[in-house]
């Protein structure tokens, strides 16, 4: 292979702040099915809204960090509101109604955004603290801001596995998954968790808006290809899955990578034939129970 | 008084029993008081693919977000056909339902593996793939600009007749003879017991599965004559409008599809053709006050889901099954 090692990193590195973006979307989309059992079609048009807030941020605070506290919050706060007032309305009818209507959704929040910011895309600077690259062993250097993106995802992730298995409410979320009507029967008002779940799911969508905005610019159907993408990394993974979420999405991310430096023109379409080599192995994902949630 | 309402009663039931002589009523009347005739054949022809799209969706019960595949695997065919060759017109037809009808098989198989929302991802992730694959494949796609220049073959028989059907009227009377005999056909098929099997499993696939169906197959014969009907729609297309965009087998064409459906009113015979026909001419009618003419049909749509899941032509089914009741009681 005539391909110099350092670029070999690079792509390595890149993958792994695309599987990071991965992850943020698909917990988000695994967390909201595993609990509502709703496929949220919406959750790539809520990465697009993360990334515009970002954008309005930028221009109103000058500031990415007031950004990246505020863009998270708003969009909770968006996906709330739309649990409460359109999806809740839907639930116990056939399942495939929450999907249509979140279809629905994010074709008006597409739309919404073309009138509003037009139909091309916005570059977005990364903040000057992360501008430059860090140099290792002075072997390859690597985009600082890409490290910076990993190591928020990463202090997430283990925030939400905190909140999941140790705290109270973490306990109910996984009860629920499980069986909502015992949690139900057990006196707990589940409605407000699942306001809570949608909120948590879209928040995270949100932030990998405002995160994915440098690398990969701000453009009203960023999150469509995106959004397929992340229901191939949840299908791999298992849906309903933590550990699932994040090991395909990681993998995946690799996978969009390396194909894109050994083979440009495929890139776009290995993904696919990933997922369908590992549904004809293993049908039920590599992490999910098989007959759950179908 | 009675007597009328009885009889109205009587012919709404025989137009139950019997639609296709209305609906092809309807439709020959349709060019004349559209706006502009390619109008009304874009409505024919979406029609004919939202009535492939019900089979799936709307009798079986299988949400399909992929069938974009199916409708340009079809139009690709034929428009390759129809600059790379000399064959005529029936065999680019035929070749591009043929490809359709091949995809369908090698989809199909795929995503049945698994059931109910990821059966939906799953052929939203294929059929995204040949969207790429389309896009990367220049040499025999044109990529980015699609198929141009597509040839405007004659209808012929060699050695019996030659007819140019591409004046809007007759084009319109081409397409419509198709939807014809695919609605004829597809009434035969959802009255055959394979017909009633697939509603059974839309029902309760475990029940029709106890009682000795083979429901995999079952599922799969039925999204492959989905796949077929879209195709044939989607080389239909590739006539009408004489270029294949690789829009076409983008997802908004799954989405768009499925709008129509149910818009019209899924697992209804009538419904798609109504919902497609009204998709169409409001599109239409918006794209002239505004570019963002989703914007007004998405709300439509959100509110069609909220608050009239059986659409517009189940909505009056229901009206009228009631008026039924009330007319047969006084009778």
């Amino acid at each position: 292979m005539g391909i110099p090692f350092n670029i070999l990193i690079f792509q390595i590195f890149t993958g792994l702040a695309l599987g990071t973006i991965f992850i943020l979307l698909a917990i988000g989309l695994s967390l909201i099915f595993g609990l509502l059992t709703v496929v949220n079609f919406a959750h790539g048009a809520f990465y697009m809204w993360g990334a515009y807030a970002a954008l309005l941020c930028m221009s109103c605070f000058g500031n990415f960090w007031i950004g990246l506290i505020i863009v998270p919050a708003a969009l909770g706060s968006a996906g709330m509101a739309v649990e409460y007032l359109l999806i809740r309305r839907v639930y116990g009818l056939n399942p495939d109604y929450p999907l249509l209507l979140t279809f629905g959704l994010s074709l008006i929040m597409i739309e919404v955004v073309r009138m509003v910011f037009g139909t091309a895309g916005y570059p977005f600077d990364a903040p000057a603290l992360l501008r430059g690259s860090i140099n290792f062993f002075n072997l390859f250097s690597f985009p600082s801001y890409r490290i910076f993106v990993m190591a928020v995802t990463a202090a997430v992730i283990i925030c939400l596995w905190l909140f999941l298995e140790k705290t109270n409410v973490g306990l109910i979320i996984r009860g629920g998954t499980r069986d909502s009507e015992m949690v139900r029967a057990l006196g707990i008002d589940i409605s407000k968790i699942w306001l809570l779940v949608f909120g948590i799911g879209t928040s995270l969508a949100g932030l990998a808006g405002i995160l994915s905005a440098p690398m990969r610019g701000v453009y009203p159907e960023m999150g469509i290809a995106m959004l397929v993408e992340c229901f191939v990394v949840t299908v791999v993974g298992g849906m309903g899955s933590l550990k699932g979420a994040v090991i395909s999405g990681l993998l995946l991310g690799q996978v969009v990578s390396l194909s894109a430096l050994f083979a440009p023109a495929m890139s776009n379409i290995v993904i696919f034939i990933a997922m369908a080599f590992v549904l004809l192995i293993r049908p039920s994902g590599l992490f999910g129970v098989s007959g759950l949630l179908e | 008084m009675k007597m009328n309402g009885l009889n109205f009663g009587k012919t709404i039931n025989w137009l139950a029993g019997n639609p296709i002589p209305l609906i092809v009523g309807v439709l020959v009347i349709v060019p004349f008081v559209s706006p502009y005739k390619a109008l009304a054949t874009q409505m024919v022809i979406l029609g004919l693919f939202a009535l492939g799209y019900n089979m799936i969706y709307g009798y079986t019960g299988l949400l399909s977000f992929g069938h974009a595949a199916y409708f340009g695997l079809g139009a690709y065919a034929t428009g390759i056909v129809l600059i790379r060759t000399d064959c005529s017109l029936l065999t680019a037809i035929g070749t591009g339902v043929f490809v359709a009808f091949v995809g369908a098989c090698i989809f199909g198989f795929l995503c049945l593996r698994r059931r109910g929302i990821y059966f939906a991802l799953l052929t939203l992730a294929f059929a995204q793939m040949l969207y790429f694959t389309a896009n990367v494949w220049e040499s025999v796609t044109g990529g980015e600009t699609g198929l141009r220049h597509i040839p405007h073959p004659p209808l012929a028989i060699p050695g019996l007749f030659s007819v140019d059907i591409y004046a809007p009227t007759r084009f319109y009377f081409f397409v419509l003879a198709f939807a014809v005999i695919a609605l004829l056909l597809l009434k035969r098929i959802l009255e055959s017991p394979f017909g009633k099997a697939l509603q059974g499993i839309r029902e309760n696939e475990k029940r029709a599965k106890a009682l000795g169906y083979n429901t995999n197959r079952i599922k799969w014969l039925s999204f492959v004559l989905s796949g077929i009907f879209s195709g044939l729609a989607g080389a239909l297309y590739t006539l009408h409008i004489g270029f294949v965009g690789i829009d076409e087998l983008y997802w908004e064409t799954s989405g768009r599809i499925l709008m129509m459906t149910l818009l019209g009113g899924a697992g209804t015979f009538f419904g798609p053709f109504i919902g497609a026909g009204i998709f169409v001419y409001l599109e239409d009618i918006i794209s002239g006050f505004t570019r963002y003419w989703m914007i007004v049909l998405g709300p439509i749509f959100v509110l069609s889901v909220l608050f009239f899941p059986q659409g517009v032509w189940g909505t009056v089914r229901l009206f009228l099954d009631r008026f039924k009741k009330v007319s047969l009681k006084e009778g």
